[in-house]
């Protein structure tokens, strides 16, 4: 039992990070029809905005700031100005195709200019563990959960209470209606792009501790995202939240109880499964398009 | 008149590129992991290779001619280690150095042999060199002569009962595996939790809760550079208080650098540390860092003193004969009094393996302490 309560939290502090990742995806497909399969390297880049910044005696928080606005910038506006305006009137086919080279492309970019090794990466909570219900958990997963938690229910209060969080949904629902009721639907689908950058940023400080900075990293959570995004429904915000910690949950009990080498399928086997038994995903809403 | 102008036109060309080729650079290639989960160990050993080469060329080269080292990259990847290893054998080759996974060395190592060519590799997995395969050599232990130091260190010393094993499941971490669970049965230590891990992975929670749950005196970790350091930060952030050995790479350099204060404590055995207390290995080291901004690991000594062996070897056989050389240095030993730039006395068996000191080493804030030099198995 005692392991079983270790095993889920540590579990949700992991699927909630892959949560922050799928959260973008959701978010970027609702607004403008965009999957980006570069959404790994969103993770990564910033983790290196932050090294370059420790690297020169600036502290974590602040580094962190950094990589925000940073990542704001060339992730959130410059992504959707340079990529994704121009080709989103192709249809989704050639988007997903330029996303794949500007994930391959910032992978080589940071492995020509920064290193092709790992570099440490400073952790934003203490090591150890502390007593909880009769087991021990770590300071980092009850961390990484807390930050985890808050942003992604901070999120949904803001879509859901705020003018412009409804606005965003308005658009993502039906962009002519948008229109038609004075929306700035361009305005609306700009601030999901820096919203997307800005939870990479954050599942990026959470997750590089442990992956550790390097020019790879974003390979494993970018495909663990699209999986949580696919599994909760890509048309649900809380469905990514809640595919991401059960990828992360399902991780640990299988790497605990049947082996660890089993680990890194749980989440193809899911996706698999949810796609043959419920396409839209466990809380998505399934979509007619007429042909 | 004119066709045998031409031809005698020729044989002089052949002859001059011949002469050309005879007294010109000699080519030596590097097959070594400098991206994927190899880079940290390739890119030491790498660089130890290119001091190496620029040293010896500063002095004038081996045998007067200057070494024309080129290297590339193979990505950790076995298959690109093969391809490369016949661009290096089409290149002439004289010597080939790495590469150091052993996944790759088992895979390139036939290129190298069909074609003749000495073959130098920082590979540990203990079957590289029983194979029957008289162009290969190490640059460090075979894993079955450090695993039985390892397991008698966590015997007598650390009085360890019982242990539990944390290893990549990789043709080095199968190796190192399979003669550590040889060695601690021979000494009478008890198996506990046996964890295997995939290479380059990135969550070492469940594997270090299986280690936690098992109640064994201490665990034993055997995964590359990056891997290492995961577990030893995994190992902390769960609060893991028992001791922790390796073999080679836990107490590396990069190792530290990338775990943090979570290294503290870590104990290992090592073929090669920068830290030995020898002047040679820490001049060696001093050079490296204020070279490469960075201070190497056992695979940057690893390739500085393969070069080295290399020019003794050659300039011991008297010229540039790669079949010469491989049979020379079966059972050759080297001292440092005669070639300083092999950096500790060294021999080599009928195999290929390496014999020489050795070392217990622990990490100590931040840095790694030699606490102990163990004897060559066979004393020189």
């Amino acid at each position: 039992m005692v392991d079983l309560i270790q095993l889920i939290v540590s579990g949700t502090a992991t699927g909630a990070i892959y949560a922050l990742a799928a959260l973008g995806f959701t978010l970027l497909w609702q607004a403008s029809g965009t999957i980006n399969f570069a959404q790994g390297e969103f993770v990564m880049l910033p983790a290196f905005t932050m090294l370059i910044c420790t690297t020169r005696g600036v502290p974590l928080w602040l580094a962190f700031l950094v990589a925000c606005v940073v990542s704001a910038i060339l992730l959130g506006i410059g992504f959707k100005r340079i990529v994704v305006d121009p080709l989103i009137r192709h249809g989704v086919i050639p988007l997903v195709i330029a996303t794949l080279g500007l994930s391959i492309g910032l992978k080589q970019l940071v492995k020509a200019s920064y290193a092709a090794e790992a570099q440490p990466f400073p952790s934003v909570f203490p090591a150890g563990q502390f007593p909880l219900f009769g087991t021990h958990v770590s300071y980092s997963d009850v961390g990484t959960l807390l930050i985890a938690g808050l942003i992604v229910i901070s999120l949904q209060l803001f879509l859901k209470r705020t003018v412009t969080g409804r606005a965003m949904q308005a658009c993502a629902q039906n962009m002519d209606a948008a229109k038609v009721l004075g929306i700035n639907v361009k305005t609306m689908v700009l601030y999901v792009f820096i919203i997307n950058a800005v939870l990479a940023a954050v599942a990026s400080l959470l997750i590089s501790p442990t992956y550790l900075a390097k020019f790879d990293m974003g390979d494993s959570i970018g495909q663990k995202a699209f999986f949580a995004a696919i599994i909760g429904g890509f048309n649900q915000t809380s469905g990514a939240l809640l595919g991401g910690v059960l990828i992360g949950v399902l991780e640990n009990l299988i790497g605990f109880y049947v082996s660890p080498a089993y680990k890194e399928g749980v989440a193809l086997v899911l996706f698999m499964v949810v796609i043959l038994f419920r396409p839209e995903g466990l809380l998505g809403k399934a979509e007619e398009r007429k042909v | 008149m004119k066709r045998f102008a031409g031809w005698i036109g020729a044989m002089v060309l052949g002859v001059a590129a011949t002469a050309a080729a005879q007294n010109g650079p000699v080519p030596i290639v590097g097959l070594v992991e400098l991206s994927g989960p190899g880079a940290v160990s390739g890119t030491n050993f790498n660089d130890g290779v290119r001091m190496a080469v620029e040293e010896i060329n500063a002095k004038g080269g081996i045998l007067g001619r200057k070494i024309d080292y080129t290297y590339n990259d193979t990505q950790s990847n076995p298959g690109v280690a093969k391809a490369l290893a016949q661009k290096a054998v089409d290149q002439n080759a004289y010597v080939v150095m790495g590469p150091v996974f052993s996944g790759s060395i088992f895979v390139s190592m036939d290129v190298t042999r069909k074609a003749e060519i000495t073959n130098f590799t920082g590979g540990e997995a203990a079957n590289i060199t029983q194979q029957g395969n008289p162009y290969i050599f190490r640059t460090s232990f075979t894993q079955a002569n450090a695993m039985p130091r390892v397991a008698r260190y966590m015997k007598n010393a650390l009085k360890l009962k019982s242990v539990d094993i944390i290893w990549v499941n990789n043709d080095f971490g199968k190796g190192g595996h399979d003669e550590f669970l040889k060695a601690i049965k021979a000494d009478g230590i008890k198996l506990g939790a046996d964890v295997s891990t995939d290479q380059g992975q990135v969550d070492f929670s469940g594997a270090v809760l299986k280690v936690k749950q098992s109640g064994s005196d201490g665990v034993f970790v055997y995964v590359n550079e990056e891997e290492s350091a995961r577990a030893l930060r995994e190992l902390a952030k769960q609060g893991y208080n028992k001791p922790r050995i390796g073999e080679t790479t836990l107490t590396g350099q990069k190792v530290i650098e990338l775990a943090g204060s979570a290294a503290d404590g870590a104990i290992a055995h090592v073929g090669l540390s920068p830290d030995a207390p020898i002047p040679a290995v820490r001049a060696f080291a001093e050079r490296f860092q204020k070279e490469f901004k960075y201070k190497p690991d056992h695979n940057g000594i690893k390739g500085y003193t393969a070069m080295y062996i290399v020019k003794a070897m050659t300039e011991k056989i008297g010229k540039f004969d790669t079949k010469a050389l491989a049979a020379a240095l079966h059972g050759a030993k080297i001292l440092v009094k005669d070639h300083p730039g092999v950096l500790m006395d060294v021999s080599f068996d009928k195999n290929g393996d390496i014999d020489r000191e050795s070392f217990m080493t622990k990490v100590e804030n931040g840095k790694q302490v030699v606490f102990e030099t163990l004897p060559p198995l066979h004393p020189f």
